[in-house]
């Protein structure tokens, strides 16, 4: 059977869709409401409130946690402040990317690293040798994310802790309510926000703090469909959807490379030795042939070739996640994994891999569309990416 | 003197049906002598007690070549392959371990076990269908002879070469070590959970006297991971009406081709006219004759029974009789009036819908080995059990159950020899075994047949029992299947061909030797 949340006993009355959804084993909510049209406009008007339960989390803990990590992951861990969220991925010996996720250095030994992916084996068999324990807490561990404007000020009145010293990317132990809570400053809708870990039996005190202290603030409980528009707004990527998972990968040309997602500033090719850093060395030599970008599509070709059938413009308000052509001088020069209709931005914007020739920004692309059962293609652009990035994330 | 056949097919097997099928679809007048009065051979479903049905040999499907079943258009004759969702493995202690079709729920149940195991799981399937994709053109191919020097050879072997560099360093050396250690060996570099292994390595042990830490058993575990239905490796499934079925929709292909199957017709030697095959003699004296004969029996019966050792050159013959057969396993089917209830999952639910696997342990299967090594059947055997009613309820009259229990170890040489008390005796210990985790058993008994490999020979004349047509190991397979020279469905006495499962690429509800023998007849100029 499917495993249900910490929060599932406040999430399932509040879901009026009954639009559930999968991940990684448990069932959310895709929305809460019929539509995910306000729980969207939460996250960057007001604040939303997901419930982030499904990561997978793993204490990394003992005299050589930092070393196990350094050897995992492509960026560097053993120089993290204390306090310190790192955002990266870890790649297999051929230095294609594996999973992506957070290791946070909570004290001098002790990490928690989520992922997307089970990694436990991963760690484990990296870890012979080293003095490090590793435990996985992805069930004891729930997890909220609440992201938006409004999220600081919501928090704040439940915590003693100043949270205008958190900066981006940092994480701190706090006092919510009654209850310890380690909170982080970061989050997947490239907004201003905040995640907040907790063990599970208080998983449903800390929801209804939140709950009841968000509510003069607007805050929404909100799903899957509003984060995927958020997340593309925010040029992230997502696993199984943007890139295949190396371990996954059925030919080697499924597989990535960090600088083919454009994660080139997550690798440390000065440590002393990471998995996949061999490989990674020789491919930084030369530039990767493929490349992970930001696309808009034009509104004009749009609503022209929507013209021609004699339609409006139809928008993908959901955001889509099929592979999708994109040409270049007529020939197909990379694909679209995921798009959407920016209802902020008022853009249609999409994540795509193009090969490295026409992946600058400013290049002229098409990208097909399928209007009225016929495939067209809509002129687009390359653009730098995230499409949204607003000071307050940062400030 | 007319000769009206172009073919004459001895043995109504899945194997002979399907070689007569593709040589009446190629035009050939073809015949198919059957000495039982229904077609299929160890694939059958018979009503042994009345309104139960039994797949009475084989029991699921799921290496049948999906080749076989777009030419031949099997769905319209009839085929219906129902999924078998899961294996669950109950436990003595009263747990269980569970395999699911869905990934979650699957995962989630390994972790119970293992949290090491879930996340190996996936990573050992994906390479499992690697290296089936990576076999899986060899199951096609009538085999080259890397011995031989004929150019056609060489040129088989180079693109063999080829493919099997295409395969990259890490997936050649999983090959390697697939084809040289045993199952137990292979698993225990992967998984931690006994259960899990153990289960996993039975498949390695099927229909072969060896157990689960005999050198050469990974490969076999592999030969069934490369079942396949519309594409999807490792999807077994269960026939409609049981594995009869299978046999009804090819031999209702090979009808609908034009060739022409006689039941109730026991060939009782092969006819020689100057040293050729020239057609056959039926136990009642009745001569047909032919231009080509193949033997759908396996290669012991066809040649030194059918054919005899006088026509055969020397060494061929004692390659034969080197042949390894060893029947190693039974049947059990049961009628029953309820469903059996698992201390470790009372009463109904998805489970039985799945396989059932007795095999606790590793050192379970190796106990239950050691017996029949030294000529015993198991006192404690593996059993994989399904209850093809719960899955398909036309097999049973309203709310009553047939159970399908495949048994290991029964070896053929029994010390002592089968009798009619021993066979009970074995009937009895299967029993015992599936009551301690299924108390109702006993009481939901309504019949039983107990099947071992003295009656499989008996029965449906495979040598000694052997489900196989022959053991499935390594020094009997490719090029060396059946007799070394010999593998590519041609025998010595010209005009005789042979289209068994003791020919590449081996057992199992495949077909695949019945259609490479056709087409090497068709090669041929039949």
């Amino acid at each position: 059977m499917l495993k249900t949340t910490p929060f599932h006993g406040r999430t399932a009355p509040l879901c009026a869709s009954h639009a559930w959804r999968r991940w990684a084993g448990y069932v959310v909510a895709s929305s809460y409401e019929l539509t995910h049209e306000r729980e969207y406009h939460a996250i960057r008007s007001a604040a939303a409130l997901f419930d982030i339960s499904p990561l997978h989390k793993y204490r990394v803990r003992g005299r050589d946690a930092a070393r196990l990590l350094d050897r995992v992951v492509t960026r560097d861990v053993a120089r993290a402040a204390l306090g310190q969220v790192l955002y990266t991925p870890w790649c297999d010996a051929a230095g294609k990317v594996l999973d992506d996720g957070t290791v946070a250095r909570l004290d001098e030994t002790s990490f928690r690293m989520t992922a997307a992916e089970p990694g436990l084996r991963w760690l484990q068999d990296n870890a012979l040798g080293l003095a490090v324990a590793i435990e996985d807490v992805s069930e004891s561990t729930a997890a909220l994310a609440l992201q938006g404007p409004a999220s600081r000020a919501i928090l704040q009145q439940l915590t003693d802790t100043d949270l205008a010293d958190l900066k981006y990317f940092r994480i701190t132990a706090a006092r919510l309510r009654e209850f310890w809570v380690t909170i982080s400053r970061t989050g997947y809708t490239g907004d201003l926000g905040y995640e907040i870990w907790v063990e599970a039996r208080h998983a449903e005190a800390v929801w209804d703090a939140l709950a009841t202290g968000g509510a003069p603030y607007g805050i929404t409980p909100a799903g899957m469909l509003a984060l995927d528009v958020a997340r593309i707004e925010a040029g992230l990527m997502l696993i199984d959807v943007d890139y295949v998972p190396a371990r996954k990968a059925l030919l080697e040309a499924q597989t990535s490379s960090p600088f083919e997602l454009d994660l080139a500033w997550t690798v440390n090719l000065a440590k002393e030795q990471f998995v996949g850093k061999r490989a990674l060395v020789r491919e930084a030599q030369r530039a990767p042939q493929w490349q992970f970008v930001g696309l808009e599509i034009d509104w004009d070709a749009l609503e022209r070739l929507y013209a021609e059938a004699g339609l409006a413009p139809q928008l993908p308000g959901v955001a889509w996640r099929t592979s999708t052509p994109a040409y270049a001088d007529g020939k197909q020069v990379g694909y679209a994994t995921s798009g959407c209709w920016s209802p902020l931005l008022k853009k249609y914007i999409a994540l795509a891999h193009l090969r490295s020739p026409w992946a600058a920004p400013g290049t002229l692309l098409e990208l097909e569309v399928t209007i009225e059962h016929r495939r067209r293609r809509a002129a687009a652009r390359v653009v730098k990416k995230p499409f949204f990035n607003p000071e307050r994330k940062r400030a | 003197m007319r000769t009206p056949y172009d073919a004459i097919i001895i043995g109504g097997g899945h194997n002979g049906l399907t070689c007569a099928a593709y040589l009446a679809r190629a035009g050939r007048r073809v015949l198919v002598l059957e000495r039982r009065e229904c077609v299929g051979g160890a694939a059958v479903s018979e009503q042994v007690f009345p309104g139960f049905t039994f797949s009475v040999f084989s029991y699921v499907v799921s290496l049948l070549r999906p080749e076989i079943i777009r030419d031949l258009d099997l769905p319209r004759h009839g085929l219906h392959i129902l999924p078998l969702e899961s294996t669950l493995t109950p436990l003595p202690n009263g747990d269980y371990l569970a395999q699911w079709d869905d990934h979650d729920q699957n995962r989630h149940e390994l972790a119970r076990h293992s949290l090491r195991d879930a996340e190996a799981y996936d990573e050992f399937g994906r390479l499992m269908h690697q290296m089936s994709r990576a076999v899986k053109p060899l199951l096609g191919l009538i085999p080259p002879d890397p011995a031989s020097l004929n150019p056609r050879d060489w040129f088989e072997l180079a693109r063999l070469g080829s493919h099997l560099r295409g395969l990259g360093a890490t997936r050649f050396h999983a090959l390697h070590k697939l084809l040289t250690m045993s199952s137990a060996d292979y698993l225990d570099e992967w998984f931690e959970t006994e259960a899990l292994k153990a289960t996993k390595s039975a498949s390695g042990i099927i229909g072969t006297l060896a157990g689960p830490r005999s050198p050469g058993t990974a490969y076999v575990l592999l030969h069934h991971y490369m079942g396949e239905i519309d594409g999807v490796f490792r999807a077994w499934g269960f026939a409609k009406g049981g594995n009869g079925s299978v046999s009804g929709a090819i031999a209702g292909a090979a009808r609908s081709f034009g060739a022409e199957i006689r039941t109730g017709a026991a060939v009782a030697h092969v006819l020689l006219d100057r040293g050729r095959a020239a057609g056959v003699v039926l136990e009642g004296g009745e001569e047909i004759r032919a231009k080509r004969v193949v033997s759908g029996a396996d290669p012991r019966r066809t040649f030194l029974e059918l054919v005899g050792a006088d026509h055969l050159p020397a060494e061929f013959a004692q390659a034969l009789e080197r042949f390894r057969f060893r029947g190693a396993s039974g049947k059990v089917n049961l009628a029953l009036g309820e469903l059996p209830s698992f201390t470790c999952l009372p009463g109904n639910g998805p489970h039985l819908r799945g396989a059932i696997s007795i095999s606790p342990s590793v050192d379970y299967l190796e106990r239950a080995f050691d017996e029949a090594k030294y000529g015993e059947f198991s006192t404690r055997p593996y059993l994989d059990i399904v209850i093809p009613s719960a899955i398909d309820p036309g097999m049973a009259p309203p709310g009553k159950h047939v159970m399908s229990i495949f048994v290991q170890y029964a070896p053929y040489h029994l010390n002592g020899g089968w009798t009619d008390a021993r066979r009970e005796a074995f009937g009895d210990a299967v029993i015992d075994t599936l009551a301690q985790y299924a108390p109702n058993l006993k009481s939901a008994i309504l019949h039983r047949q107990v099947i071992t490999p003295a009656d499989i020979e008996r029965t449906v004349g495979l040598t000694e029992g052997s489900i196989f047509q022959g053991e499935l190991t390594l020094q009997q397979m490719f090029w060396l299947r059946p007799v070394p020279g010999w593998a590519k469905y041609r025998t010595p006495i010209r005009r005789l061909y042979q289209c068994g499962a003791g020919t590449h690429p081996g057992g199992g509800v495949m077909g695949a030797s019945g259609r490479n023998a056709a087409l090497a007849m068709l090669q041929d100029g039949a």
